[in-house]
C-alpha cells in the first residue's frame, strides 16, 4: 500500500547562497515604484509557502512578542538548516517567506554570518517593527539562535 | 449673507494643532487613533513651555515668588477639573497619572482600606484592562470576589444580568467604563449608579474615553468615583484626575507614603494631610499639571455642545461609509455610541490593515486595544480601530474608507 507523500513544509532554497537570496528580494521589491504593490507582492509570497503543518501551530512552535502569530520550525539535514514558518497575517506570512528564502537550506556557519539586517534595508522591518513588532524580528533571532545551537 | 459663524469650524480648530500638518511617508498624516492618545493643540503646547520658561519651581513649599505663583497655577487646574466634572468641591479632585494609577488608588485605598473581604466588585465585560487588573490583585490579596457583568451582541451593557449580578447585596463597588475603547459605546451612567446605590454599592466610572466627546457631570450622574486621564483629553501624559466624594477620600487611608501628603512626621507615627493632599505623595506632575490645565480651557473654549455634535456627524459618516464596504464588519452596534470604530476585514489581520493603511498615511490602531477579555468574548483576536477627535474630518473618514476599498481587493 501507497502512503499520500506528505508534502514538504520546510522551504528548499531557489537560490545558490543566502547573499545571493537577499539580493535577488532586493531586486523583486525594486520592481515596484508603490508600496502597496509591493506589500501585495509580499502578501503573495506568504500565500506561496509550503503547508505548515497544522499540528506544529501550537504554542511549543510559537515565536513571542508579537500579536500576529508566527509559528516555526527547524530541521538539520546534511548539515544544513531547513525552516518552515507560517503566520495568522497576510503581510507577516509573506515576511517570514522572505526570511526563510534567506535562511533555510543553509549552513549554520552561513545563518549565523548573515545579519537579518535586509528587512531594514528593504524598509520591510521599520514599518512592521512598531506596536510591539510583528514577531519577524524575534523570528530572524530565533533562526540565528537555532543555527548557533547546530553549529 | 449669513453672518453667524458655524458652530463647530474644524478647519480652525484643526489649525490650532501643529502636528496635524505633518506628512507621514510622504502623505498627509490622517490621524484616527486619538482614543490611545490625543494630539496636543498649541494652548497646551505654549502653557508647558511658557511655564518652563517663566514661571517653574517646586509646588507647596516654597516661599518664595517662583514656587508661589507655580503652586497657584496647578492648583488652578484643581479648579479647572472641578468645573470639567460639576464636582461640589475642589478637594474631592485628586491628581494622579492617569486613569490607571486612579483605579489602582481606589482598588487599595477604598478596596483594601474600606471594603471587607467577601464583598465583590462588579465590573463589566468591555473594560480595558486597567479596570480589571486592580481588581483581580485586590481579589488575590484582600479576599474580595471580581464579577463581569456581560455585554449583548449590539455591545451595550445587559442591563438586566448587570442587575441580577447585585442582587445578592455583596457587591461594594461597581467599576464601569463610561465609554468603551472598543466598541465605541456608552453605559447608561445614571442608571448604573442608581441600580448601584439601590443594592449598597459605590460606583465607580473610567471615564477615559468618555469625557473627550461629552459633558461629565458628576453629580448628575449621581457617582461615587469618576477617573479620566489628560493625554487623550488633548493634554499632557502623565497627569490624570480622580473625583471621589469628599466623604469616601476622608475616609480612605492613604496610598503612597511620602512628601506632600503628610501633616506631621515622627519616627513613631505621621499624620496625614487634608483631601486631596494626602493621596498625592511627592513632587507631582507640575508642567503637566499646567498643561492639563490649558486642555480643560481648550475644550470649554468650543464647548461640549460643538464637540459632541461634529462627533456624532463624523460617526454617522464613518459607519455608513465602512458598513457599505464589502467585508467589512463593524464591531459594536450599540445605540448610545461615540467616535470609536472597531472592525475586521474579512481574509484579513487586523494587523494587514493597519500596516497597509500606514502605509498611505493613515494611523489607525489593531489588536486587542487592551480588552483582551472582550476581544475573546467576541470571538475575535484583533480588530482595526479608527478613533475620532475633534481635529478629524469627513475627508478623512473619506481617505480611510477608500483606501480600505482598495485594501480589500488584496485579500479577496
Amino acid at each position: 500500500m501507497l502512503a499520500m507523500p506528505q508534502p514538504d513544509p520546510f522551504l528548499q532554497p531557489e537560490d545558490p547562497t543566502a547573499a545571493a537570496a537577499i539580493a535577488a528580494i532586493g531586486e523583486d521589491l525594486a520592481l515596484f515604484d508603490d508600496w502597496m504593490e509591493r506589500y501585495q507582492y509580499i502578501i503573495e509570497l506568504g500565500r506561496k509557502l509550503p503547508p505548515f503543518p497544522e499540528a506544529w501551530a501550537d504554542d511549543a512552535h510559537r515565536v513571542p512578542g508579537c500579536q500576529s502569530k508566527v509559528w516555526m520550525e527547524a530541521e538539520k539535514r546534511d548539515g544544513r538548516l531547513y525552516l518552515a514558518g507560517a503566520s495568522d497575517a497576510a503581510i507577516v506570512a509573506g515576511l517570514v517567506a522572505l526570511l526563510l528564502r534567506v535562511y533555510s537550506g543553509r549552513t549554520p556557519a552561513e545563518i549565523i554570518a548573515t545579519e537579518p539586517v535586509f528587512l531594514k534595508e528593504f524598509g520591510l522591518l521599520e514599518a512592521l517593527s512598531t506596536n510591539r513588532g510583528n514577531g519577524i524580528a524575534a523570528m530572524a533571532r530565533r533562526i540565528r539562535d537555532a543555527a548557533a545551537h547546530y553549529a | 449673507m449669513n453672518a453667524i459663524p458655524p458652530l463647530f469650524d474644524v478647519a480652525r480648530v484643526r489649525a490650532q494643532f501643529p502636528i496635524l500638518s505633518q506628512t507621514v511617508r510622504g502623505k498627509q498624516l490622517v490621524f484616527l487613533d486619538s482614543a490611545a492618545s490625543a494630539q496636543k493643540p498649541r494652548a497646551v503646547i505654549d502653557a508647558m513651555v511658557g511655564a518652563m520658561e517663566t514661571q517653574y519651581a517646586n509646588i507647596h513649599r516654597g516661599l518664595h515668588w517662583m514656587s508661589e505663583r507655580t503652586t497657584d497655577a496647578y492648583e488652578a487646574t484643581r479648579d479647572a477639573a472641578a468645573r470639567l466634572l460639576n464636582a461640589r468641591d475642589r478637594h474631592e479632585i485628586v491628581f494622579v497619572r492617569n486613569s490607571t494609577e486612579a483605579i489602582n488608588l481606589v482598588a487599595h485605598s477604598y478596596g483594601r482600606g474600606i471594603m471587607k473581604p467577601g464583598q465583590a466588585v462588579l465590573i463589566s465585560g468591555m473594560e480595558h484592562h486597567s479596570n480589571i487588573v486592580p481588581w483581580q490583585m485586590l481579589r488575590d490579596a484582600h479576599g474580595t470576589e471580581l464579577r463581569v457583568a456581560p455585554v449583548n451582541e449590539a455591545g451595550e451593557l445587559d442591563m438586566a444580568a448587570f442587575e441580577a449580578l447585585l442582587a445578592d447585596g455583596r457587591v461594594g463597588l461597581v467599576a464601569i467604563t463610561h465609554m468603551s475603547n472598543v466598541l465605541g459605546s456608552y453605559t447608561p451612567a445614571e442608571r448604573i449608579a442608581k441600580l448601584a446605590h439601590a443594592h449598597g454599592a459605590k460606583v465607580l466610572f473610567d471615564g477615559s474615553q468618555a469625557i473627550v466627546h461629552r459633558r461629565v457631570d458628576v453629580q448628575a450622574i449621581d457617582a461615587d468615583f469618576y477617573c479620566f486621564t489628560g493625554h487623550k483629553l488633548y493634554g499632557p501624559t502623565g497627569i490624570g484626575v480622580l473625583w471621589a466624594r469628599r466623604e469616601l477620600l476622608d475616609a480612605m487611608p492613604p496610598w503612597m507614603g511620602g512628601g506632600d501628603m503628610i501633616s506631621s512626621v515622627t519616627y513613631e507615627r505621621s499624620t496625614w494631610a487634608e483631601v486631596p493632599h494626602k493621596f498625592e505623595a511627592g513632587t507631582p506632575a507640575i508642567l503637566e499639571g499646567i498643561g492639563l490645565h490649558a486642555a480643560i480651557q481648550f475644550m470649554e473654549g468650543i464647548g461640549y455642545d460643538a464637540i459632541a455634535a461634529h462627533e456624532a456627524a463624523l460617526t454617522e459618516h464613518a459607519l455608513a461609509r465602512l458598513s457599505a464596504i464589502e467585508g467589512v464588519r463593524v464591531i459594536g452596534r450599540a445605540q448610545d455610541r461615540g467616535g470609536v470604530v472597531s472592525f475586521t476585514l474579512d481574509r484579513a489581520h487586523a494587523h494587514d490593515v493597519a500596516t497597509l493603511l500606514d502605509r498611505q498615511g493613515i494611523a489607525v490602531r489593531a489588536g486587542h486595544h487592551c480588552a483582551e477579555p472582550l476581544m475573546r468574548s467576541l470571538g475575535l483576536d484583533s480588530t482595526a480601530r479608527a478613533s475620532f477627535g475633534i481635529y478629524t474630518t469627513p475627508d478623512e473618514i473619506d481617505v480611510l474608507a477608500d483606501t480600505l476599498g482598495r485594501i480589500r481587493e488584496f485579500f479577496a
